[in-house]
């Protein structure tokens, strides 16, 4: 499933998108960013409630197809100018991190 | 590029600013994406080089990236005059940190950096001395 579909279909809210034909399969939620760009899989999504400058960095370098920001959790104005710099694909939404993994692996496994 | 060379990057990563960190391994992902290195080797680069600029500026006041890009790898040189680790194996374990909590609050310093180096690197080296500074090596090897 591509991206935007993604979005889509969990009513993400889109703070930037600038790779929306993006196929993701996949993903990881975690916080701590070294473990997540140890384990985060290649063009999978990624949820967590981080909301900093790196997480833009560490979506980018480790590869990840989005990152959905969990909980409410609104992206720093510096991790949104960076994302979108990028070309970081940067979601969010009001579900908890727990509710977002079940629904995601519904769809894309 | 033939057998015999090889492409030589550098650059200066700043200390202090966790903001910042990550230009450097960037500025190398795009440079290999134009070469047309493979996505995977790319990654692999990307995490080790991201993780030392991390622990450059995170314990060392930044340093010096070097990469070095052949046909069959990436050699990666990172090079800074910090402190130095005094205790290089009690330093590979993973969850062994002496970050700040300032380091922790942002989301670094859960002690997987080191770890996630040599994982995702075929060869990883480490020189230190304390008080004069670190150099790690890591090379990738790209997939024939």
């Amino acid at each position: 499933m591509i991206v935007r579909q993604l979005a889509d279909e969990l009513d993400l809210t889109v703070f930037a998108m600038d790779d929306p034909d993006r196929e993701t399969a996949g993903g990881y939620c975690g916080d701590l960013l070294s473990w997540v760009m140890g384990r985060a899989v290649a063009g999978g999504a990624w949820l967590t409630i981080m909301s900093n400058v790196n997480v833009a960095a560490v979506a980018a370098l480790a590869d990840v197809a989005c990152v959905i920001l969990t909980e409410g959790v609104q992206p720093d104005p510096a991790l949104l100018d960076k994302a979108r710099l990028q070309g970081v694909n940067l979601l969010g939404t009001a579900m908890p991190t727990y509710a977002c993994a079940g629904k995601l692996h519904g769809l894309i496994g | 590029m033939n057998g015999d060379d090889r492409i030589h990057l550098s650059y200066q990563v700043e200390g202090g600013d966790l903001t910042r960190a990550g230009e450097a391994s960037s500025g190398v992902k795009q440079t290999l994406r134009k070469l047309g290195i493979d996505p995977g080797t790319i990654r692999r680069v990307s995490v080790c080089m991201y993780e030392g600029e991390i622990n450059m500026v995170i314990h060392a006041n930044g340093g010096l990236a070097m990469v070095d890009v052949g046909l069959d790898d990436i050699t990666i040189t990172l090079t800074d005059y910090g402190p130095g680790i005094p205790d290089i194996d009690k330093a590979m374990q993973a969850g062994w940190s002496t970050a700040a909590d300032s380091v922790r609050d942002l989301g670094f310093g859960a002690g997987m950096g080191l770890p996630n180096m040599k994982k995702y690197s075929d060869e990883m080296k480490i020189k230190s001395i304390v008080g004069v500074g670190t150099t790690v090596t890591m090379v990738v090897k790209i997939p024939s």
